[in-house]
């Protein structure tokens, strides 16, 4: 049984934030996602002043060159310094979905618990209607939208948060059933509490642990439609250094050229595994089983 | 004769997030003889399921074995590869667990589910698997098996569901079969059918079984030798008969005074404190620190399992003494006083879940489904203590709902005080909100998991009386006081409480609106007998201080007894019966109440249940005529399905609704 000395009840809410990330960093799961997300994002941060090259420098002396002292992950086919962009190349996806990926939480979230509050015939014909949407190949749904719209930041982000935020409708739906059916709302209800005060205090508490970890892998997988989209020629315009654009231009030259593919794929695939090991250990620390839940 | 079930020595734990070993079990011996019925008793927490797994070779997930062995015909189950495990469970060895509607397959039939075990755990030829598994469903008196093979299992009752459960583990044709809690969770007279069953099935082919309860009563039923269990340990071991009667050890003692009787008219005995979590227990006894009889030697040095003087072992130092301060200690009388005033007066309620049909709506007409609770007028009086009983499904807790405006009624008025409840919460006036205060079942649903003791108790204080900062803070700990709980709690998350103390905390969250009517809806069902106990008296005590006004809802005939001035019976949501809490129990009854009395199970050995009616379970009260017209073990003829009993008065304040004349309502009462 734990001990517990008196404290004010703020410090109990601090308690058990820190007691989460300490189970957290504690999971080896956790502590290896937690320091691939942080290392990724220092450098993010960090990398326009680290850089050994200009990212635009071309030079038609080494093109395609391999790994030498000068270039540590060789050049591609323009002559520029791989190892530069790749540094580089994280920096449009991470602000893109770190932006997207809060409101996607936020107004999915808010829809979600709406249509869960509301239940009935209204909360069933909107989540066919959802159910319709998700069934729809996510990429052709944003290719409309970017078509229409063009690319550029200010429409990738507004795309991919609305496109990621309606499973997280379905999420903060059933997370809201579940705990409306519990007592203690029922009690906050029969005490004669607000509507408000009833979801502020009993609702959210419940429900936000369950956005959390579900934020944690909307965010992995937007990365990855913003990687595609990227590869396609949809995301970044060039001459901006990117991963999905890096890959697709180098992909010409993979047979004899690997290490222009190589650099941006592990890059890339290290920040996923990072924030998709730091869910499940986030998961596993707030008791939520994400095992049963399939990825939507 | 040798032991079928041979478990020495085992000693089972895991390993704290401390790197610590915590020992769940320890040193354990147990023996059963082919044919013999063990119950294995305790509170939650005491090792018994642990126990009973472990005679399978089957330890829960994060435990494992430190020492010893469980071996069943000579096989040491521990020792045993996962097919030959396969072969023996289920087989020759059967388990029976608490929730069966849970362990059987939602999606397969129920012929398919025991023609499977028959497959895997049976010589039987194939071809000859249908008629077996008919036969298996009569056994456990199914009526009409040969519709039930076709039926899924949510298309069954809990007590159908337990029943089909049983017949999968017969199939194997058993040596023994392993109970975890079978009936726990049943309605009393399902529970009394099971129980019968269970006693002949053993009889009639000499199994042995080890029956694992919590539930002294039932134990008392079906079990020749009783193991009780405490912190891991066996702390009294003897004939159902010596532990029932005479028990030599202090927490059989303390269990036993701790269950209400139904023949009792005072409140049952709280056994104080909490049982040490599994390693904390000590080098001396475990139970030192809850015995009466404690000593300094207790502490220091822990005592051996000795055969005593009064038959049974035990392990206690003071055995003797024990045995012989038998029977000296009386509960508290439950108070009693009441004004006449009227405090809450329901008038011809009625409440329906069904909604109108479209087409329904469309004619505009309403629904013609009766509704799931009708006619219900009752008075309550200042002070008094009402006890709502009936099966699950009779609309006790719906009531209760209605009252506190969470369920809008179809019809008829809630008075409270001298004023009219508008039907829904949210048109409820502050004073009248405060007024009525709903306390729920399980304290694990109805405390918010994130919320801290301090912010649950607070937001009825700042709500109703809207107090702030250090007065709010000082007045939640003064509330804590009045449950025996100490301001130290106040910052404790619901789970870092045990299950007595959460309910503690929901009462307390109810009477700090300082409420005149409390709602009780089963309270004490989710908690330990002993600490029920320690529930009961704390209401009790609210009671006596604040002079509150409750409805108190439960399934346990004997609770309700010893807490309740006027007692109700409701059967699907009509009332049958309603008086004077003797009246009721021991005046002259309607055929249903008789029902409920007789299937009573008493921690007695020599009690036996009366099973007069059958334990089908009714989804829907019928139209017309008495609720009670499809099991009524008496009933006289048509006119039960076509006219609404009248009811009748044997005595001042005790009125029977029912068709059989007053003076031959007795006529084949048991008692």
């Amino acid at each position: 049984m734990t001990e517990i000395a008196a404290t004010p009840a703020e410090n109990t809410r601090l308690q058990r934030t820190l007691g989460v990330l300490r189970d957290v960093t504690a999971r080896p799961s956790g502590a290896i996602g937690l320091t691939l997300v942080a290392f990724h994002v220092i450098l993010a941060i960090i990398s326009p002043w680290i850089v050994p090259y200009d990212y635009k420098a071309m030079d038609s002396l080494s093109m395609l060159n391999g790994p030498s002292g000068a270039h540590w992950l060789g050049t591609d086919h323009l002559g520029r310094d791989v190892l530069t962009r790749v540094l580089l190349g994280g920096r449009e996806a991470l602000l893109v979905t770190g932006i997207a990926t809060p409101v996607a939480v936020i107004w999915g979230g808010l829809l979600g618990i709406f249509f869960g509050l509301v239940g009935g015939r209204l909360d069933e014909v909107l989540m066919r209607v959802v159910d319709a949407f998700l069934s729809l190949p996510w990429i052709l749904k944003m290719l409309v939208l970017i078509v229409t719209f063009g690319t550029g930041i200010e429409v990738l982000i507004p795309t991919l948060a609305f496109f990621y935020g309606i499973p997280v409708i379905r999420i903060a739906r059933a997370a809201t059933h579940d705990v409306v059916a519990r007592d203690f709302v029922s009690a906050a209800r029969a005490r004669g509490h607000g509507r408000i005060t009833v979801i502020r205090r009993e609702l959210l508490p419940n429900v936000l642990d369950t956005l959390m970890v579900e934020g944690a892998m909307r965010w992995s997988w937007m990365l990855l439609a913003f990687s595609s989209l990227s590869f396609l020629g949809f995301g970044v315009s060039p001459p901006t250094p990117d991963w999905g654009l890096m890959i697709a231009d180098a992909r010409g030259f993979m047979s004899f050229a690997p290490w222009g593919v190589l650099g941006p794929v592990i890059a890339l695939s290290s920040l996923i595994i990072g924030i998709n090991l730091t869910a499940d250990a986030l998961a596993k620390a707030l008791g939520i089983d994400r095992a049963q839940k399939a990825p939507v | 004769m040798s032991a079928l079930i041979d478990i020495r020595d085992i000693s089972v734990g895991f390993v704290g997030r401390d790197g610590r070993t915590r020992e769940v079990l320890r040193n354990i011996d147990l023996a059963v003889a082919p044919g013999e019925c063990v119950g294995l008793v305790g509170e939650s927490g005491s090792g018994k399921s642990t126990l009973a797994l472990a005679a399978m070779g089957y330890l829960k997930r994060g435990l494992r074995l430190l020492n010893g062995s469980a071996a069943f015909n000579g096989i040491d189950m521990f020792a045993q590869s996962r097919q030959e495990l396969e072969r023996i469970r289920g087989g020759q060895l059967a388990l029976i667990p608490q929730n069966s509607g849970q362990s059987l397959t939602p999606t397969l039939r129920v012929g398919a589910q025991l023609g499977e075990a028959l497959r895997l755990h049976s010589a039987l030829p194939a071809n000859r698997h249908a008629a077996k598994v008919v036969e298996l469903l009569g056994h456990v008196r199914l009526p009409d098996p040969e519709s039930i093979v076709q039926r899924f299992p949510h298309e069954l009752s809990g007590g159908q569901q337990q029943r089909v459960a049983i017949a999968m583990a017969l199939a194997g044709e058993p040596e023994a079969l392993l109970l975890d809690e079978p009936t726990t969770g049943l309605d009393v007279t399902t529970q009394a059918h099971i129980l019968e069953l269970l006693r002949d099935i053993a009889a009639e082919r000499g199994m042995a079984m080890v029956y694992v309860s919590h539930d002294l009563g039932a134990i008392a039923r079906v079990c020749t030798r009783v193991v009780v269990m405490y912190a891991g340990e066996i702390v009294l071991e003897g004939s159902t008969r010596h532990v029932l009667r005479s028990p030599t050890h202090p927490y059989a003692q303390g269990l036993l005074a701790s269950i209400p009787k139904l023949d009792d008219t005072t409140l049952p005995i709280a056994l104080d404190g909490r049982p040490p979590a599994p390693g904390d227990a000590g080098a001396g006894c475990a139970f030192a620190d809850r015995c009466a009889l404690v000593q300094d030697r207790c502490r220091s040095t822990r005592p051996q399992l000795v055969p005593s003087e009064f038959g049974g072992t035990a392990r206690c130092f003071f055995a003797k003494e024990a045995g012989r301060q038998q029977g000296r200690t009386i509960g508290a009388a439950p108070v009693r006083f009441s004004s006449g005033d009227t405090m809450l007066d329901l008038d011809g309620l009625s409440i329906s879940y069904a909604r109108p049909r479209l087409l329904e709506q469309l004619l505009g007409r309403g629904t013609d489904v009766p509704p799931t609770v009708d006619d219900i007028s009752i008075s309550i009086g200042k002070g008094e203590t009402l006890g709502l009983v009936g099966e699950s499904g009779s609309g006790k807790s719906t009531i209760l709902k209605t009252i506190a405006g969470l369920l809008p009624p179809a019809g008829g008025t809630v008075t409270a005080g001298n004023q009219s409840l508008p039907h829904a919460v949210e048109q409820r006036e502050p004073g009248q909100l405060r007024q009525i205060q709903l306390i729920f079942q399980n304290p694990d649903d109805s405390l918010n998991p994130r919320h801290t003791v301090a912010d649950i108790l607070e937001q009825p204080l700042k709500l109703y009386f809207g107090l702030t900062g250090d007065e709010l803070r000082s007045r939640s700990a003064e509330i804590l006081e009045r449950v025996r709980l100490g301001a130290h709690y106040l910052d404790r998350l619901p789970s870092q409480l045990s299950g007595g103390e959460k309910q503690r905390v929901a009462i307390a969250r109810a009477f700090a609106a300082g409420p005149e009517i409390v709602l009780c809806d089963e309270v004490t069902s989710a908690l330990d007998v002993s600490v029920q106990a320690a529930v009961l008296d704390l209401l009790n005590e609210l009671k006596e201080t604040q002079g509150t006004t409750y409805i108190f809802v439960s399934h346990d005939l004997a609770v309700v007894r010893a807490l309740s001035d006027r007692v109700a019976v409701l059967y699907q949501g009509r009332l049958c019966e309603i008086g004077q809490t003797d009246q009721v129990f021991e005046g002259k009854s309607h055929p249903y109440t008789k029902v409920l009395l007789g299937a009573v199970l008493e921690p007695d050995p020599d009690a036996a249940p009366t099973l007069a009616a059958d334990d089908i379970v009714e989804r829907a009260p019928p139209a017309r005529g008495c609720p009670f017209q499809r099991r009524c073990p008496r009933r006289l003829g048509e006119i039960c399905d076509t006219d609404t009993p009248p009811w009748q008065s044997p005595e001042a304040g005790h009125f029977i609704r029912c068709h059989i004349l007053l003076e031959d309502l007795n006529a084949d009462r048991p008692h």
